[in-house]
C-alpha cells in the first residue's frame, strides 16, 4: 500500500472514531431536543463531569475500566434526571431563548464545580486498549478507535431496539410527537421527558469516558457540544439518523482538514460548515423542510 | 401611582419626564464626574473597564432586546474593533479617525452576519453567531501578519488632539464620555422610528411587514449598528488592555455580554448597563471575597464561572425581566406604598408554545 | 359604475396540490362596506393573504388603483394605502398601546437615521405629527385609558380595537378587517359597528370585512360575497346572498 494510501486510510479511521464520539454526544442533544424543545448548551459539561469522575475512579481508586464505564454511566443518567426534574423543567413552555440560557448557566456552574472540585489540570488515564494496535492491510490501527466504533455502534442499535420495542421507548416517541396527545393517552410526560435526560446523560458519559482517552480529561472538552451542534445542523435539526451521520462527517471532516488544508483549519472546519449549511441548506442532509406558517 | 399631566407631546417625548428622575440621574452624573477625586487608579481604570463593557452591552441590547436577535458572538465584533484599531493606530491613523473607522469595520463585519438573519432565526441564528465568533478568533491567531497572531500586538498608547489620554484619570473621562454619547444616541434612535421599527420585527414580523417595514433590511441594519456600537468598546478596551492577545476574546466574553443583557433585563438599555456593571465588578468582588473565604474554596479555579452561572439561572428562572424589571418593581412599591399589590406585575399564564416549526 | 379599487382577475394560490383559490375574480368599489362571508376553508383568508403579500399568487391579476399587486413587495403593500387587521391579532405584545398605534405611522416619514440619532428639531416636529395623528384615532376609538399600557396585559376585546387603530393609522385608503367581531361579545360588536360606519362616513375608508357574525354584515355590509372552495360564489345584498340556494347548500355542506 502507497503511503499517501495508508496515511488517508489512517486518518479516515481516527475521523470515524472521533465522529461517532460527536454523533453520540448529537445523539444525546437531539433526543432530548425532541422530547422537551430544550437545547442542551449543557450537555457537553455533563461529559467533562462523566470523563473526570471516570478518571477518579481509574486513576485515582483503582477500578476496572467497565466497572468506572457503568457507574459513571449511572451517575452522569441519575444527575441529568435531576437536573431536570429539579431545574430545566420549571421553564417548560417559556421561549426556546429561556432554555439556551438556562442551560448555558447550568454548564458555567458545572464545568465551574468540575473544576473546582478536580482542579484545573489536565488528567489521563489508562484504559485495557491503550497503546494497543491492529495492523490491517499493512496499515496500523489504534485500538481504542475499534473499540469505540464498536460501542457506539452497539449503543445506537440498542436504542433503536429501545424506541421500537419497549413500552418506555414508544412512550418516549410518543411524547416528543406531541406532548398533549402523549398526556391525554397516559403517558407520564414530566417523568418521561426527565428520563430521556437520563438517557442522554448516560450517553454522554459514554461519550466521555471513550474521548478522555484519545484526547485528554479536560474541562476544555466541552467544546465538543459546539462539534455536536455542527454535526446536528449538517445532518439535519431534529433528525436521529441525521445527527449520526452528521456526526461522522464532522468527525471526517475536521480530520481531512488537519491533513489536506493549511494549518489552523482544522480547528474551524466544523463551525464553517455549521455556517455553510445554515445558510444554504438549512434543513441539511435528513432533515425535514418546513416552511413558516403566518 | 404617577400620572402623566402632559400638556403637550414634547412632554410624552422627554427622556427625563419628572423632577425627581432630574434629581437621581443628577446626582448619578455628580458622582460619575467627581469619581476621579476620591477613588484610586486601580478603581479608575476597573469604572473604565465597566464603562467599556456597558457600551458593549448597549450593542448587544440593541440586538437581542429591541430585534429579538440572539447572538452568542458578540465578542467577535469586541474583537474586530479592537485589533482594528490598534492596527489603524499602528499604521499612524490618529485616535480621532481611527475609533470611528474601526466602529465602521466592525459595523461591516455585522452586516455580514446579519444576512444569515434573514434566512435564520432563533436557535439557528445563535449557532451561526457563536460559530462565527470562534472562527474569528482562530483567524485572529492565524492571521499573523496584521494580528500578531498568538504573539500578540501591543498598542499605542492613547492620545487625542495632542492630549494623552493614557493616565486612568484621561482614560476614564474619555470612555465616561463615549458611553454617555453612545447611550443618548441609542436612546434617541429607540424612541424614533427606527427604534420603532426594531420593536416591530421583534414583536410580529407579519404585522410590521404589513406596516410598510423592510423587515429584512431592519433585521440586517440592527446587526450592523449593534456590531458598530460593540465594535466601538472594542476600540476603547483596546487601549484597556493593552496588549491584544486572541484569547482575550474567547467565548466566555461573548457568553458574558449575553449575561449581562439577559440578567439586566431584555429590552432596556438601563438593563443593559445595570447588567455590565454587575458583571463587570463581580470579579473584582470574588478576588476580594477570597480573603474571607476558607481557603479551600477561595483558591478555587472555577469559582468564578459557577457564580456567573447560578445567577444567570437565579434570574431566568425567577426573574426573567431581568435587574431592571426588579428595580421597576421596586420603585412602584416606593411609590404606591399603602396600594401596591403583589399581582401587579404578575404574568398571563404562559402555554406551551411550541416554535419546532418557526 | 366607477372605476375599481381593487380588482382581483381570476387569482388562484396553490400549495403544492392543494388548492386553496383557484380561479377567484372580485373587485371592490370605491366608498364601499364590501362583507366577505363563506364557510370554513373557503379561502376568505388567503384571499387577504394574497392581496397583502402575504403569499405569492400562483396565477391570475390583482389591481389596487392601477397598480400590479403581484409586483409589489410585501412591505410596501402600506405604502399603497391597504392596511388590515389579522384573524389571530398580531400585535406587538411587549410595546405599549401608543408604540404599536405609532408603529402604524411607519410608512410615513420617520426622519433620516442621523437626525434620529441627534433628535433634531426638525424631527421632534415630525414626531409631534405622527404623535397628533395617532391621538386623533385613540380619541376615535376611546382608548385613551389604555395609551401607556403593555399590549401584554390587555382584555382580548381592546387588543381587538388597539388592531383595528393601528391599520386606522396607516391612513388607509382600503381597509381589510379579518373577523373583526369574532371573541367580542355583543356590546363591544354594536360598537363595532358604529366604528365601521364611521371609518366609511367620516374617514371615507373602504372596507372589505371577512367576517362570520352576520348581525354585524347585516348592520353594515352594502354587499356582501360569498365564497366557497376558493371562488366566489354568490355576490349581492345581504337578502340574496342569503337566499341563495347555493350559499345554503355550502353552509349546509351540501
Amino acid at each position: 500500500m502507497s503511503p499517501e494510501l495508508a496515511l488517508f486510510a489512517q486518518i479516515t479511521m481516527n475521523g470515524i472514531a472521533v465522529g461517532a464520539i460527536y454523533a453520540l454526544i448529537a445523539l444525546g442533544i437531539v433526543l432530548i431536543y425532541k422530547a422537551t424543545e430544550v437545547l442542551n448548551f449543557a450537555h457537553g459539561d455533563i461529559l467533562v463531569l462523566g470523563a473526570f469522575i471516570a478518571w477518579a475512579l481509574i486513576a485515582l481508586m483503582g477500578l476496572p475500566f467497565w466497572a468506572a464505564l457503568l457507574i459513571v454511566m449511572a451517575l452522569m443518567g441519575a444527575f441529568a434526571y435531576g437536573l431536570d426534574a429539579l431545574v430545566i423543567r420549571r421553564i417548560a413552555g417559556q421561549p426556546q431563548f429561556s432554555g439556551v440560557m438556562l442551560t448555558i448557566a447550568l454548564a458555567f456552574m458545572i464545568r465551574g464545580l468540575v473544576s473546582m472540585i478536580f482542579g484545573p489540570e489536565s488528567q489521563s488515564y489508562r484504559t485495557p486498549w491503550s497503546g494497543q494496535s491492529t495492523q490491517v492491510f499493512g496499515v496500523s490501527f489504534a485500538n481504542i478507535e475499534l473499540v469505540i466504533m464498536g460501542v457506539v455502534l452497539a449503543i445506537t442499535l440498542g436504542l433503536w431496539l429501545f424506541f421500537r420495542n419497549t413500552r418506555l421507548g414508544v412512550a418516549m416517541q410518543a411524547s416528543s410527537q406531541n406532548q398533549l396527545a402523549a398526556y391525554l393517552n397516559g403517558v407520564q410526560v414530566k417523568r418521561v421527558n426527565s428520563l430521556v435526560f437520563a438517557l442522554g446523560g448516560a450517553t454522554a458519559a459514554v461519550a466521555g469516558v471513550f474521548l478522555a482517552p484519545i484526547a485528554l480529561v479536560d474541562t476544555a472538552l466541552w467544546l465538543v457540544t459546539l462539534k455536536a451542534l455542527a454535526a446536528i445542523v449538517l445532518g439535519g435539526f431534529g433528525s436521529i439518523p441525521g445527527a449520526i451521520l452528521g456526526g461522522l462527517l464532522i468527525g471526517l471532516i475536521e480530520q481531512y482538514a488537519g491533513v489536506y488544508l493549511p494549518h489552523g483549519f482544522k480547528d474551524i472546519a466544523a463551525y464553517l460548515v455549521l455556517i455553510g449549511v445554515l445558510i444554504l441548506r438549512p434543513r441539511g442532509i435528513l432533515g425535514e423542510a418546513h416552511g413558516r406558517r403566518v | 401611582m404617577r400620572f402623566a399631566y402632559d400638556t403637550e407631546y414634547r412632554q410624552g417625548f422627554a427622556l427625563l419626564r419628572h423632577p425627581e428622575d432630574w434629581a437621581n440621574y443628577g446626582l448619578l452624573a455628580a458622582l460619575l464626574l467627581a469619581a476621579p477625586f476620591f477613588a484610586s487608579n486601580y478603581i479608575l481604570g476597573e469604572m473604565a473597564y465597566v464603562l467599556i463593557l456597558c457600551i458593549a452591552a448597549m450593542g448587544l441590547m440593541l440586538l437581542t432586546g429591541f430585534t429579538g436577535q440572539i447572538s452568542l458572538g458578540h465578542a467577535a465584533f469586541v474583537a474586530i474593533g479592537a485589533y482594528a484599531h490598534a492596527w489603524l493606530m499602528r499604521q499612524g491613523v490618529p485616535m480621532a479617525a481611527s475609533i470611528p473607522l474601526a466602529a465602521l469595520i466592525a459595523a461591516a463585519a455585522g452586516l455580514v452576519v446579519g444576512i444569515p438573519a434573514i434566512r435564520v432565526h432563533g436557535l439557528y441564528l445563535a449557532m451561526v453567531t457563536l460559530a462565527f465568533a470562534i472562527i474569528v478568533e482562530q483567524l485572529i491567531g492565524m492571521w499573523r501578519g496584521v494580528t500578531g497572531g498568538f504573539m500578540g500586538l501591543s498598542v499605542p498608547r492613547p492620545e487625542m488632539f495632542g492630549l494623552s489620554l493614557a493616565s486612568p484619570t484621561a482614560f476614564y473621562y474619555f470612555c465616561l464620555a463615549v458611553a454617555v454619547v453612545v447611550l443618548l444616541g441609542l436612546l434617541n434612535l429607540l424612541r424614533s422610528g427606527l427604534g420603532r421599527a426594531f420593536v416591530g420585527v421583534r414583536d410580529s414580523e407579519a404585522a410590521a411587514a404589513g406596516l410598510g417595514i423592510n423587515v429584512k433590511r431592519v433585521k440586517i441594519g440592527a446587526f450592523g449598528l449593534s456590531a458598530g456600537v460593540t465594535g466601538l468598546a472594542g476600540a476603547l478596551m483596546a487601549h484597556h488592555i493593552g496588549y491584544l492577545t486572541p484569547d482575550g476574546f474567547t467565548l466566555l466574553l461573548s457568553l458574558e455580554l449575553v449575561l449581562m443583557v439577559v440578567i439586566g433585563g431584555l429590552g432596556s438599555m438601563r438593563g443593559a448597563i445595570m447588567g455590565a456593571v454587575v458583571i463587570g465588578v463581580l470579579p473584582v468582588a470574588i478576588s476580594r471575597l477570597k480573603a474571607v473565604l476558607p481557603d479551600v474554596v477561595a483558591r478555587q479555579f472555577g469559582l468564578e464561572l459557577f457564580v456567573f452561572g447560578a445567577i444567570l439561572a437565579f434570574f431566568v428562572l425567577f426573574e426573567p425581566r431581568g435587574l431592571n424589571g426588579r428595580w421597576l418593581k421596586l420603585r412602584a412599591l416606593i411609590q404606591s406604598f399603602p396600594l401596591y399589590r403583589r399581582d401587579t406585575f404578575r404574568r398571563q399564564k404562559a402555554y406551551m408554545k411550541s416554535e419546532r416549526d418557526k | 359604475m366607477n372605476a375599481p379599487l381593487l380588482e382581483l382577475r381570476n387569482v388562484s394560490l396553490h400549495f403544492g396540490g392543494l388548492k386553496a383559490i383557484s380561479g377567484l375574480s372580485m373587485t371592490v368599489q370605491p366608498g364601499e362596506v364590501l362583507a366577505v362571508i363563506g364557510p370554513n376553508g373557503a379561502g376568505k383568508t388567503s384571499m387577504l393573504n394574497l392581496v397583502t403579500r402575504v403569499f405569492n399568487a400562483s396565477g391570475g391579476e390583482m389591481h389596487f388603483k392601477g397598480a400590479d399587486l403581484r409586483r409589489v413587495p410585501r412591505h410596501r403593500i402600506a405604502h399603497l394605502g391597504l392596511a388590515r387587521t389579522y384573524q389571530n391579532i398580531e400585535l406587538f405584545e411587549n410595546a405599549t398601546v401608543l408604540d404599536n398605534l405609532m408603529l402604524g405611522r411607519q410608512r410615513f416619514d420617520q426622519g433620516r437615521w442621523w437626525q434620529q440619532l441627534l433628535r433634531t428639531p426638525a424631527l421632534t416636529r415630525m414626531e409631534e405629527d405622527h404623535r397628533a395623528q395617532v391621538e386623533a384615532v385613540i380619541e376615535f376609538l376611546e382608548l385613551s385609558p389604555w395609551r401607556n399600557a403593555l399590549i401584554a396585559g390587555l382584555p382580548y376585546g381592546v387588543r381587538k380595537v388597539v388592531e383595528l387603530g393601528r391599520a386606522l393609522c396607516t391612513q388607509p385608503e382600503l381597509l381589510f378587517l379579518d373577523e373583526p367581531a369574532s371573541g367580542l361579545n355583543p356590546e363591544e360588536t354594536r360598537d363595532l359597528a358604529f366604528w365601521i360606519e364611521d371609518i366609511r362616513a367620516d374617514l371615507g375608508i373602504t372596507v372589505v370585512m371577512v367576517e362570520h357574525d352576520m348581525s354585524l354584515v347585516n348592520a353594515v355590509a352594502d354587499r356582501v360575497i360569498c365564497m366557497a372552495q376558493g371562488a366566489v360564489l354568490a355576490e349581492g345584498t345581504v337578502e340574496e346572498v342569503q337566499n341563495h340556494p347555493g350559499v345554503i347548500a355550502a353552509y349546509l355542506g351540501g
